[in-house]
């Protein structure tokens, strides 16, 4: 279970808690994103592993720490969940159970059936919408949660992501067309979460404003590609390694 | 249309530059574009940098096609000579970029200076643990390979007292 935390100090005690119940067979390393808080202290007293970035890197950075860690420690397969509780545990079996079924990456997606109660406000429901099509015509396949931080993921995947996992605001999206073009099997699993409490603070929104059009970019500049149905992931000999950082890459999804 | 395109010639000449060096601009400008997005597929640039120069080339691309916008903005501007603006508008963007620099490159120092503090610790944690640091010195400062850091962090890792025991 990676869980990337930034000041989480009072959700996190009850968030590992229930980690610690309902699947006690599980490690967990929480990645404390430069947290001011004791957010480290709560997590190791918990008894999770925790990883504490001498300061913050955003969501993007605290995860690829987390794959790192995971590939380090030979781990085969890797839940991410949320620190504020928002991720039920109880539905964690749900996202491995889809990737014994052959998936490399399962993503949990609040909109799967329309009968979610999860809502959000109208902006939000467009811009995301937006990106859904995107994906969609980039990767001929159709996602119903682009944002989603609730995923399981294979070791492939896994050896992917610690080296390429995108480090910019809004990873997710960027990350899903980065399996994809790699020729990884991505499916979503309907999940319930919790509403998010507290609205946007206006420069929130000009600086969410700002990564949008930056994703609408590099979605843009990708080259489209379909996923053959029966294809497994891509394994290039040497060259467009994705493993390797310098090597120049046909994709645009790189870690940047 | 037609109109349009004659003052567009017109205006360009009187700028000093005749429909060949329009052309030539625009083809030029194409390439910076093509250039900005090759970096950005081949990671080489981050994205939020890629659309800063998108964002700049467009309009000068913008400008190669159609001269009179520079007219009608500096119009609307109260300048006169309509050059003039398009000199103050590139000048102040490129002052505000390297003021941008400036501001990431004292953050990253900050940044670097923080690892090399923390290194420096986690080598006399080492020590005192009784690990030889080979896997950090081994690597270097240039050199990325994390699974020297991480061989050097899982022994420290094992024996160490501060950094939390396995879950169950």
């Amino acid at each position: 279970m990676i869980i990337p935390a930034l000041n989480e100090e009072e959700s996190l005690p009850g968030v590992l808690e229930d980690l610690g119940s309902c699947l006690p067979g599980f490690d967990v390393v929480v990645v404390d994103d430069g947290s001011t808080d004791s957010t480290s202290a709560v997590a190791a007293s918990a008894g999770a592993h925790v990883l504490t970035l001498p300061y913050n890197l955003g969501i993007g950075g605290a995860l690829r720490t987390g794959f790192r860690f995971a590939i380090a420690k030979g781990y085969s397969r890797a839940v991410q969940l949320d620190a504020d509780g928002q991720h039920d545990s109880s539905q964690i079996p749900g996202l491995l159970a889809a990737l014994d079924n052959g998936a490399d990456m399962a993503v949990g997606s609040r909109f799967v059936d329309s009968a979610s109660p999860y809502e959000v406000g109208r902006v939000r429901a467009g811009a995301m919408g937006l990106l859904r099509l995107l994906v969609r015509r980039r990767s001929g396949q159709e996602f119903s949660d682009t944002s989603s931080g609730f995923r399981a993921f294979s070791k492939p995947v896994l050896e992917l992501f610690a080296d390429n996992y995108p480090s910019e605001y809004m990873e997710s999206v960027e990350a899903l067309l980065l399996a994809l073009h790699n020729g990884f099997k991505v499916v979503e699993v309907p999940v319930n979460m919790s509403e998010r409490s507290a609205g946007m603070p206006s420069n929130r929104r000009l600086r969410l404003a700002f990564h949008f059009l930056r994703l609408l970019l590099v979605i843009a500049a990708t080259e489209p590609f379909r996923r053959e149905p029966d294809s497994g992931p891509r394994r290039d000999g040497g060259s467009s390694s994705r493993t390797m950082r310098t090597t120049p890459s046909q994709s645009v999804l790189h870690g940047r | 249309m037609i109109d349009h395109m004659v003052l567009g010639q017109e205006f360009g000449e009187s700028i000093g530059l005749t429909t060949r060096a329009h052309v030539v601009v625009g083809l030029v400008t194409l390439c910076a574009l093509a250039f900005i997005i090759r970096l950005l597929r081949r990671g080489q640039l981050r994205s939020k940098y890629a659309v800063l120069w998108v964002a700049a080339i467009v309009p000068l691309g913008l400008l190669a096609v159609w001269p009179g916008l520079l007219t009608w903005v500096s119009d609307r501007a109260g300048v006169f000579y309509p050059p003039t603006l398009f000199l103050l508008a590139a000048v102040a963007f490129l002052f505000l970029v390297v003021v941008h620099f400036s501001w990431e490159l004292s953050r990253l120092e900050e940044r670097s200076r923080t690892l090399a503090e923390q290194v420096a610790m986690l080598r006399a944690d080492l020590d005192t643990v009784g690990l030889d640091a080979v896997g950090l010195d081994a690597v270097g400062l240039d050199a990325v390979d994390q699974h020297a850091t991480f061989d050097a962090e899982s022994g420290t890792h094992q024996t160490s007292d501060g950094m939390g025991t396995p879950a169950v």
